[in-house]
């Protein structure tokens, strides 16, 4: 076999950062090659070179023997490269086929290729497996469906090196084998593959090769037949880490009851509630789980006032819940961690110190009574916010936005649990973290159960989820199953139960 | 294509912060030389001539003073607005609103010795400006009708209905066919501040509107509340802080400096209400606060900066007859390259990057 | 009385006035419908209407051909689509202010053009205007013979654009991109497109209609150029792309439905005008152009990039 990919020296910064130092390996024909490495570690970066949506600072890129332009992704398309980014790259508002045959076409072309195109896409559905009907809109379609479709999208450009960034990041378990097993039979067609991922087990179970990167470096490359697990978990952080260990906490009283709550649905992307019923007590974590979009930022938003229920009652530490305003839950004890940190937590643009009085605005130590800000008092709070949730930052005055991730997440939780909240909801409080600071922010959220707090956790990483929750129930289509206690489950029992089957633990 | 990327800086340079404003200035008179030269007349000259038009006597800066002085409160009522991404474009409407409130009250339906009747006027003047705006911010906050458009249209609705009422029933029966207001009594006019010039009160008042709406930005927990509703509303509405509230405390602020705007010109410049009062005040304001970054300590300078080109273009225009849009040229082209400039400041321009 | 009123409605000439005023309005809208749909908010439209009016007119008083005008009205109306583009789109400045700075520009420009290529004229001279053209056979039908079919090239240029323009957006590999890019660049991008180039070119084609659209002011509906003449169209048509939902035969009808209340109240006004001052029938289109935004706002789905720059190689 000869290579069909050489990637030669890619150095690429962004301002201060290092995000890819001098990285080189090579891909055979028909090979499964997986890049893996913890969030940040530079795996995107590295893929959106080769796809040509970064320019590399140094190094070049061989394919197929010639040397692949830098910075263009129509020559990538046209060497016959695909790409399925981890955010879909797909328009809502056009139909399947429309997405698929944009760029196939002169931009001034007077016509678009509709009947041939769907001729083709018919032949390439049989062939690997993949059905969608065409003309529906893809608004309407699932997360697996829109990644099936982004998959068909690459074949019918004819690629020979598909790049699959993270694709499991929102499927079920039984989802992710599915894939894998499209792989498989693609990879049998001619294919080769290029996977991304921080999960060590998928990697394991479907590439030919891996090569680790870490902190923009790569640090290593093993056939998978001989790949030793421990070590590589090694490989991938530097070291070990340390993950905290849930300790048995004594159950308190209620803090939070739901009963048969219902919600419309607030866009186009989600589910409404159907007759949610929780009930939630003092030093316990309640773990949701489900596939994206099936109820889980209504559930949370519900439950920290952000969105009045259509019907059902919600009683917090027994007192039945008149008004649903963010303020009204946050002076009851709520806290609320959201999904996006960087658009609903955190302002990029404003200070660490700004950012951290955020939810302060009416506290006289942050203000006179008259309305001057006290700034003094501010940078103080601020610096003991930081010195005691270990936020890493050069000053106070620093943007938020030049924090890392871990940081800007401690900074975030840090700022709502010095209210001493009894309820923290925590929408994917990890996500995109690299191992140490998932390590450290799992650690502050057992540390609010350990303090005699309640927690709602929602996580699309199952082992988080089995590693953290006490009890966990499952979102589907706008419904809660029946909680359970996490020692009764597992992945493929929670991942069938995110399928919509019934289980009864 | 071009063959560059923007790459956002960590941290601004204080320096290229305060110079690059500047720098879009001079390429604003560097390109309207161009057209000076069209007009067959040597730039140099000509802008001479609109310096000493602006500064070069006592009655020039005057004039020029007093020029800036609704400039500068437009330039607030934008810079206060924009600081909270609530894009009121409408400040000539509201001008005129605060123009008519004085008309209203101050030509002798109420009568107050002059230390309360000017208070008073600016008072129902920012009222009527802000409350013209009121509606505006509450659809746009409950039935996410754009704002921009509706404060643009607004503009006209209200320079028509000042045209009505200036024919109609409000016409001064002793302007001799003219359609203007009733005088302002004496007690509510704004008394000169130099004499024989037409430099009023209304100067000193919108300086030390500017330095009030600094401290309120800067000091005081309403400017924080604003900023981060500008810079992003959802991450403040995650902390509690009430955003719908804070855009519509902005939208009376801004509405409301624009309708003092209308008070210094009806009751400090002319006396009565126009239908010229203002010539395009409203949309100057949106350039000066550009200018001055929205900072409106800068917007004092700025303002006047704009008010001696408007001056001076006149003067130019007799003595080297270059039409004095001239001066709405270099203004418009100075908004433009102060957004150039705000770019530059922004993000480093990387141009082709591969150097393997 | 009453039946006066009703009686607008069954003249020819009130369907005849409706297509003429509905025509500026037609271009301008489908001018700004095409930046708004790449993700580009053009605020440069009632400037570029006003300059669009100025040269078209200038052209032809200079000795250009009718046609001629309407190209030169375009070409500068393109240039400054360039400049919008180059400024909201390349380098990813506020869209707002850019506008703002770009109607400021073009409106100076043309005015400080305009005097000083005529600067003693203070009546303002006139051109040969654009002369109705019977369509043969179907101009004899009665009433629809006047209503539809005696108009000016250019009203008829103004219907076909739509069918163009329709066409353009629905049928073609670019008004697709246009729609993607206005939708999910990065999707744009990640099929081998340049996002800024397609927002670019619809920033510029879509300043060129709105400049024929000012044209039309000039050369088909009056015969001179005034200062102030577009007097707010510009915004109307904004008021208008989203009362049509970003659809261009959307925007045929609502421009039409403008129009018809427009010519309906001009001669209401003349039965009327002893009653109600004729300012009030002027502050109409402002007021119909706001509640039409309302009735629109709440059902609108906006294209979900507008405003939102794109930047190249951004980490995201």
């Amino acid at each position: 076999m000869t290579d069909l990919l050489e990637i030669k020296n890619i150095t690429k910064r962004f301002g201060n950062l290092t995000a890819n130092d001098n990285i080189s390996f090579s891909q055979k024909e028909g090979e499964v090659l997986a890049i893996l490495g913890e969030n940040g570690a530079g795996k995107t970066t590295l893929m959106n070179i080769l796809f040509g949506h970064y320019k590399a600072d140094y190094g070049e890129i061989i394919f197929k023997g010639s040397e692949l332009p830098s910075g263009k992704p129509e020559s990538a398309i046209a060497a016959g490269i695909g790409m399925v980014h981890q955010h879909f790259t797909l328009a809502d508002n056009l139909t399947v086929l429309e997405n698929i045959i944009i760029g196939e076409r002169s931009l001034f072309s007077p016509s678009l290729p509709q009947k041939s195109a769907r001729e083709k896409l018919r032949n390439l559905s049989d062939i690997f497996g993949l059905p969608i009907e065409p003309d529906t809109l893809v608004i309407n379609l699932s997360v697996s469906e829109k990644q099936r479709l982004e998959i068909l999208k690459t074949l019918y450009r004819d690629c020979t090196l598909l790049i699959l960034d993270e694709p499991t990041a929102a499927l079920t378990p039984q989802e992710t084998d599915s894939l894998f097993s499209t792989i498989k039979q693609m990879v049998s067609k001619g294919l080769s593959v290029i996977l991304i991922s921080h999960k060590l087990n998928e990697i394991l179970s479907v590439s030919d090769r891996i090569v680790v990167l870490r902190q923009g470096r790569s640090v290593g490359e093993v056939c998978t037949k001989n790949a030793d697990r421990k070590k590589l978990a090694e490989m991938i952080v530097g070291g070990t880490v340390d993950y905290p260990k849930k300790q048995a906490v004594k159950k308190g009283s209620e803090v939070i009851r739901l009963q048969n709550i219902s919600c419309d649905a607030i866009n186009d992307s989600s589910k409404g509630l159907n007759e949610i019923n929780i009930s939630l007590f003092e030093g316990e974590i309640l773990g949701i789980a489900g596939v994206t979009g099936n109820g889980q930022i209504p559930l949370a938003k519900m439950m920290a006032g952000h969105l009045k229920p259509k019907n059902g009652e919600m009683f917090f530490l027994g007192k039945k819940i008149t008004s649903y305003t963010p303020k009204q839950f946050m002076d009851l004890g709520v806290a609320y961690i959201p999904e996006d940190r960087n658009i609903d937590g955190l302002i990029g643009d404003m200070s660490v110190w700004e950012n951290s009085i955020m939810t302060e605005t009416n506290d006289l130590q942050v203000r006179s009574p008259l309305g001057w800000l006290n700034r003094d008092n501010c940078k103080n709070s601020a610096h003991l916010l930081c010195s005691t949730y270990d936020v890493r930052t050069q000053s106070l005055q620093q943007p938020a936005r030049l924090l890392s991730g871990g940081n800007v997440q401690k900074l975030l939780l840090g700022r709502w649990l010095s209210r001493r909240p009894k309820l923290l909801i925590a929408c994917q409080p990890t996500r995109g973290l690299d191992e140490g600071a998932i390590a450290s922010i799992q650690k502050i959220i057992l540390e609010v159960r350990k303090k005699g707090n309640a927690v709602l956790l929602i996580t699309e990483d199952l082992d988080e989820l089995l590693m953290l929750s006490d009890k966990i129930a499952v979102l589907f289509n706008g419904s809660l199953s029946n909680s359970f206690g996490a020692e009764k489950l597992n992945r493929s029992k929670i991942g069938l139960m995110m399928a919509g089957e019934s289980f009864d633990g | 294509m071009a063959d560059f990327r923007l790459e956002q800086r960590d941290f601004i340079s204080r320096r290229l912060a305060f110079f690059a404003p500047m720098g879009a200035v001079i390429f604003s008179f560097l390109v309207a030389s161009v057209l000076i030269l069209l007009a067959g007349v040597s730039p140099l000259e000509s802008y001479y001539k609109l310096f000493i038009g602006a500064f070069g006597s006592k009655n020039a800066i005057a004039e020029t003073l007093a020029r800036a002085t609704p400039i500068i409160l437009t330039g607030l009522a934008a810079a206060i607005a924009f600081r909270a991404k609530f894009w009121n474009i409408g400040a000539e409407g509201q001008l005129y609103a605060g123009a008519l409130a004085v008309t209203f009250f101050g030509t002798g339906l109420i009568q107050l010795p002059n230390f309360l009747m000017i208070p008073f006027l600016f008072l129902v003047g920012a009222l009527a400006g802000g409350l013209l705006l009121l509606p505006l911010v509450l659809l746009r906050n409950y039935y996410k009708v754009d704002e921009v458009v509706t404060t643009l249209l607004t503009n006209f609705i209200v320079v028509l209905l000042v045209g009505y009422l200036l024919e109609g029933p409000w016409k001064d029966p002793m302007s001799l066919g003219w359609p203007q207001g009733a005088s302002v009594i004496d007690e509510g006019v704004l008394p000169q501040i130099l004499p024989r010039t037409r430099l009023h009160l209304g100067f000193i008042i919108s300086i030390f509107t500017a330095i009030t709406i600094w401290l309120i930005m800067s000091r005081t927990i309403l400017g924080y509340k604003i900023k981060a509703v500008g810079i992003n509303p959802s991450a403040s509405h995650h902390a509690g802080i009430p955003v719908i509230r804070t855009i519509i405390i902005v939208a009376l602020l801004s509405g409301g400096m624009a309708g003092m705007a209308g008070v210094t010109e009806t009751a400090g410049l002319k006396g009565y209400l126009t239908l010229d009062l203002s010539p395009g005040f409203g949309y100057a304001g949106i350039a000066v606060a550009m200018l001055a970054n929205l900072n409106p300590i800068g917007i004092i300078v700025s303002g006047t900066f704009l008010a001696s080109i408007y001056v001076g273009a006149d003067a130019m225009s007799r003595a080297m007859n270059v039409p004095t849009y001239l001066a709405d040229v270099i203004v418009a082209l100075t908004v433009l390259f102060v957004l150039l400039s705000i770019v530059i400041i922004q993000y480093r321009i990387v141009f082709g990057e591969k150097r393997s | 009385m009453i039946f006066d009123f009703i009686e607008i409605l069954f003249t020819a000439g009130f369907w005849a006035a409706t297509i003429r005023i509905a025509c500026p309005l037609i271009f301008a809208t489908l001018g700004e419908l095409i930046c708004e749909r790449s993700g580009v908010l053009n605020l440069g439209i009632e400037g570029i209407m006003s300059i669009g009016a100025m040269v078209g007119w200038m052209a032809v008083y200079q000795g250009a051909g009718l046609y001629s005008g309407i190209l030169a009205a375009a070409f500068v109306g393109a240039i400054f689509g360039l400049i919008h583009a180059i400024f909201s789109v390349y380098l990813g400045a506020s869209q707002h202010v850019t506008g703002i700075g770009v109607t400021m520009l073009a409106s100076s420009l043309g005015f400080f053009s305009f005097k000083l290529i005529l600067p003693y004229s203070t009546t303002p001279p006139k051109i040969e205007p654009f002369q109705p053209l019977d369509i043969p056979l179907l101009s004899d039908i009665p009433f629809f013979g006047e209503a539809l079919f005696q108009h000016t090239p250019f009203t008829y240029l103004a219907l076909a654009s739509v069918i163009i323009i329709f066409w353009l957006i629905n049928s073609t590999p670019f008004g697709l991109s246009i729609k993607m890019a206005g939708e999910n660049p990065m999707a744009l991008e990640a099929q081998g497109i340049d996002v800024l180039f397609v927002r670019s070119v619809a920033v510029i084609l879509g300043s060129a209609l709105m400049a024929v659209g000012g044209a039309y002011l000039t050369m088909s509906a009056f015969d001179a150029f005034y200062f102030g003449m577009v007097n707010g169209r510009g915004w109307i048509a904004i008021a208008l792309v989203i009362f049509a939902t970003w659809k261009p035969e959307r925007a045929l009808l609502g421009a039409l439905l403008f129009a018809g209340l427009d010519a309906y109240q001009v001669r209401a006004q003349q039965l009327a005008g002893a009653v109600v001052p004729y300012q009030f029938f002027l502050m109409m289109p402002f007021f119909l152009s706001i509640i039409a935004m309302i009735i629109a706002a709440k059902k609108t789905r906006y294209p979900k990039a507008l405003l939102i720059p794109f930047r190249r190689g951004e980490r995201h």
